[in-house]
């Protein structure tokens, strides 16, 4: 006789599968800081051993996903009301928070270790501070705090270029500052496109979106101001050592586009907008995720390019950006 | 008494474990590669102790200010 019951017909709760561990580091998040540090580790000047720089890579996404299950872990509350994320691995009942925050302390840990190990102390003290900057600064304070929670969250997602440019330089650079300026820019309109047609969900789950606290005409402002402030630190990086005419080509003809589409948003009202189902805003937030693509890939191009002579000697003629 | 069923619960704990199986195995290839490399990089070690070492004897022709 045996007290082991194999007829239980469900899932006791703590019994979570592979892919719910994977589903608490956020894979989407992840795989937009794999390209993003990628760019920034290959536009980088100098290289680093192939193995290295996949040690770099791999460690700088486990840091992203360690951030991304204590973010889980804090705002378990938050997503188990919104349609969204009601399906995350805790408010699903898969995975306890408390283990979701160990895991997220003990990768936390590895990530940062295992990237100064692999590469330089400077590209781990920063990994280091974009955990702690998303998983206290923003998802602790500043999420439940402010609607500005967007615009200095995004500072979290904007650090892997930068890390990936130091972890190959040992320095920042005004290379690596564009690139963070460029996705810290970017954030706001992306993540304001959603909220405009996701409203009903950040207004349940009680999170000052800037749609709830200042209304929808202002959310709509905010994004036309953060879309023309974006194009300058697109353009100037053109200017820089990993721009070129490929990439000024890139970001003149997707600014023209992201800042035509911010305006069609500016100038819709809500009667409009839901008289088409936010058309326009689910339009402009998807074509902001290629902006993004685009623009570094833009970058990477520009790097591939610089090895071919002809190419080089027009890129010249472009005036190059000295600031430090 | 064997337990000869295969019930869904073990199929979710096994997957569990081949996946932690890859994780760890993937590392453990990892931080060896970044030995080899980093050691390969480290410029040339002298690992003979214990024997005289002209490099560190100021008397000697091929000493070396540290």
């Amino acid at each position: 006789m045996t007290d082991i019951r194999t007829d239980i017909s469900y899932a006791p709760p703590g019994e979570a599968e592979f892919s719910d561990y994977i589903a608490l580091l956020k894979p989407r998040v992840m795989s937009l800081v794999v390209f993003t540090a990628l760019a920034g580790l290959l536009v980088a000047p100098g290289s680093l051993h192939p193995v290295e720089a996949l040690a770099a890579i791999i460690f700088i996404a486990l840091g992203a996903g360690a951030s991304g299950a204590l973010n889980m872990w804090w705002d378990a509350d938050i997503d188990q009301v919104m349609k969204r994320t009601a399906q995350r691995p805790i408010p699903a009942g898969k995975i306890a928070p408390q283990e979701a925050m160990a895991l997220g302390v003990a990768l936390s840990g590895i990530a940062v270790i295992m990237l100064w190990l692999a590469t330089n102390a400077m590209a781990a003290g920063l990994l280091a501070f974009t955990i702690f900057f998303y998983a206290v600064i923003y998802s602790m304070w500043l999420k439940r705090a402010t609607p500005q929670n967007i615009v200095i969250g995004g500072a979290a997602g904007a650090f892997p270029p930068m890390i990936g440019w130091v972890a190959v330089t040992g320095s920042i650079s005004v290379e690596a500052c564009l690139m963070f300026g460029l996705i810290f820019m970017w954030t706001p309109p992306h993540f304001w496109a959603l909220a405009l047609f996701m409203k009903s969900d950040y207004h349940k789950a009680r999170v000052p979106m800037l749609t709830v606290t200042h209304g929808r005409r202002a959310t709509r402002a905010h994004i036309l101001v953060y879309t023309l402030a974006l194009v300058p630190v697109a353009l100037a990086t053109a200017f820089t050592s990993i721009g070129g005419p490929v990439y000024l080509a890139c970001a003149l003809v997707l600014n023209a586009m992201f800042v035509q589409g911010a305006l069609a948003i500016w100038r819709r009202d809500e009667g409009q907008a839901e008289a088409d189902g936010y058309a326009t805003e689910k339009r402009v937030f998807r074509f902001s995720l290629s902006y993004l693509f685009v623009l570094f890939t833009a970058l990477l191009l520009e790097a591939a390019l610089a090895h071919w002579p002809a190419y080089a000697t027009l890129a010249a003629h472009l005036p190059v950006l000295e600031v430090f | 008494m064997p337990i000869t069923r295969e019930h869904e619960l073990h199929q979710r704990r096994s997957g569990r474990n081949i996946g932690l199986a890859v994780v760890l195995v993937g590392f453990i290839a990892l931080v060896f590669g970044l030995t080899i490399v980093k050691v390969q990089g480290g410029g040339t070690l002298q690992a003979y102790d214990h024997s005289y070492r002209p490099a560190l004897d100021p008397d000697h022709p091929r000493y070396q200010q540290p």
